[in-house]
C-alpha cells in the first residue's frame, strides 16, 4: 500500500505517522503542501500538529493549501483519507467532513490517555477492531471539541458514521469520560462512504510497545490489509 | 477602501472563552454582566474603490476563509 503523508508548515506528527505506517508494511511518502500534483497513492494522511500556527482557526489555512485541492478531488473519487488531530480539523475546514472542532470546553490544552469505543468494525480503518471494543489511545489538543447541528448528528448516528467515542474504562460514554466537551462524546467520524476518517486522538502514538501501548496498531494494520 | 469584518460564533455554539471573560469581569467587581461572547475583527485594506464590488469581494473572502460558516456569522463594514 502506498501512502502520502501531507506536511504543512507547522505539522509535527508527520514523522510519527510515517513510522507507524512503515511498521505496518506501508510505504509512506512525505508530500510538502505546495506539491499540488503528488504521486498516486492508496491512502492520504493529514497528520497532527499546528499547521500555520493555528492562525485564524485551526486547519483553516491548511485547508486552502495548494495540495488540498488535489486531496479533496481524490477523496471525492474514493481515495482513502485519514486525518489525525489537526488533520481532522483540516478535513472539516475543507468540507470533507461535517461539523467543526472548537476550543475545548474546559479551555485547557488536554494531553492525556483516553479510552475510545470503536463504534463499528465495518470500515477499512476499523476492520481489525471488534465493534464495541474499548481501546486506549491518547489525545493532545486545545481545540478538539466536536460540534455539529442536531440534525447532522442524528443523521450521522443513523448512518453509522460515528467512528470513535470517548468512554471510560468500563466502556461507558459518560460526561467524565469526555475530555473536551465534544457532542455525544464523538472522537472520530467517517464521511458518507466511510473512506474518509477524521479523529482527534493519536493512534500513531500507541502503535509500538516502546511507546506504552499498541491499541493504535490495528488501525494501520487494517488499512494496509484493506488497501494493498 | 477599508473593510472591517466582525466574526462571531452563531448563537447556540458554546463559547467557553466568553464565559471565562464573564467570570473574570465578575471577579473584578463588574456587576450585571449577563453574558459575554467573544469574536474577532479582521481589518482589510482594499485597492477596490467601488462599494458594491468591494462588499461582494469581502463577502466571498468571508465565505471561503475568514469565517467558518458552520459555526460562525460575519458582518461586513466598509469605509471609504
Amino acid at each position: 500500500m502506498r501512502a502520502a503523508v501531507i506536511v504543512f508548515p507547522g505539522s509535527n506528527c508527520d514523522r510519527d505517522v510515517a513510522v507507524a505506517l512503515a511498521r505496518a508494511g506501508a510505504a509512506p511518502a512525505m508530500v510538502w503542501h505546495k506539491d499540488a500534483d503528488f504521486l498516486a497513492v492508496d491512502l492520504i494522511v493529514l497528520p497532527g500538529g499546528f499547521s500555520y500556527g493555528d492562525y485564524l482557526r485551526c486547519g483553516a489555512m491548511a485547508a486552502h493549501s495548494p495540495v488540498m485541492r488535489e486531496v479533496v478531488r481524490r477523496a471525492r473519487r474514493g481515495v482513502a483519507v485519514l486525518g489525525i488531530c489537526n488533520g481532522f480539523q483540516i478535513l472539516t475546514e475543507a468540507g470533507l467532513l461535517p461539523g467543526a472542532l472548537i476550543r475545548n470546553a474546559n479551555l485547557k490544552f488536554v494531553c492525556q490517555d483516553v479510552h475510545l469505543c470503536v463504534e463499528t468494525s465495518q470500515s477499512l480503518f476499523t476492520a481489525r477492531y471488534a465493534a464495541g471494543q474499548t481501546i486506549r489511545v491518547l489525545i493532545a489538543h486545545h481545540d478538539g471539541n466536536y460540534v455539529a447541528g442536531e440534525r447532522e448528528l442524528e443523521r450521522m448516528e443513523a448512518r453509522g458514521l460515528i467512528a470513535f467515542r470517548y468512554v471510560d474504562e468500563a466502556g461507558s460514554a459518560s460526561n467524565t469520560a469526555n475530555p473536551n466537551g465534544s457532542a455525544r462524546n464523538i472522537a472520530g467520524i467517517f464521511n458518507e462512504t466511510k473512506t474518509v476518517l477524521g479523529m482527534m486522538p493519536h493512534p500513531e502514538r500507541l502503535a509500538d510497545p516502546a511507546l506504552g501501548g499498541i491499541d493504535g496498531r490495528p488501525l494501520f494494520d487494517g488499512l494496509v490489509e484493506a488497501l494493498s | 477602501m477599508k473593510a472591517r469584518v466582525h466574526v462571531t460564533f452563531k448563537p447556540g455554539v458554546l463559547d467557553p472563552q466568553g464565559k471565562a471573560i464573564q467570570k473574570a469581569l465578575a471577579g473584578l467587581g463588574f456587576d450585571g454582566v449577563q453574558g459575554v461572547r467573544q469574536g474577532k475583527v479582521i481589518e482589510l485594506e482594499l485597492s477596490e474603490t467601488d462599494f458594491a464590488r468591494a462588499r461582494e469581494s469581502v463577502r466571498e473572502m468571508c465565505e471561503k476563509l475568514l469565517a467558518n460558516t458552520v459555526i460562525e456569522n460575519y458582518e461586513i463594514e466598509l469605509d471609504a
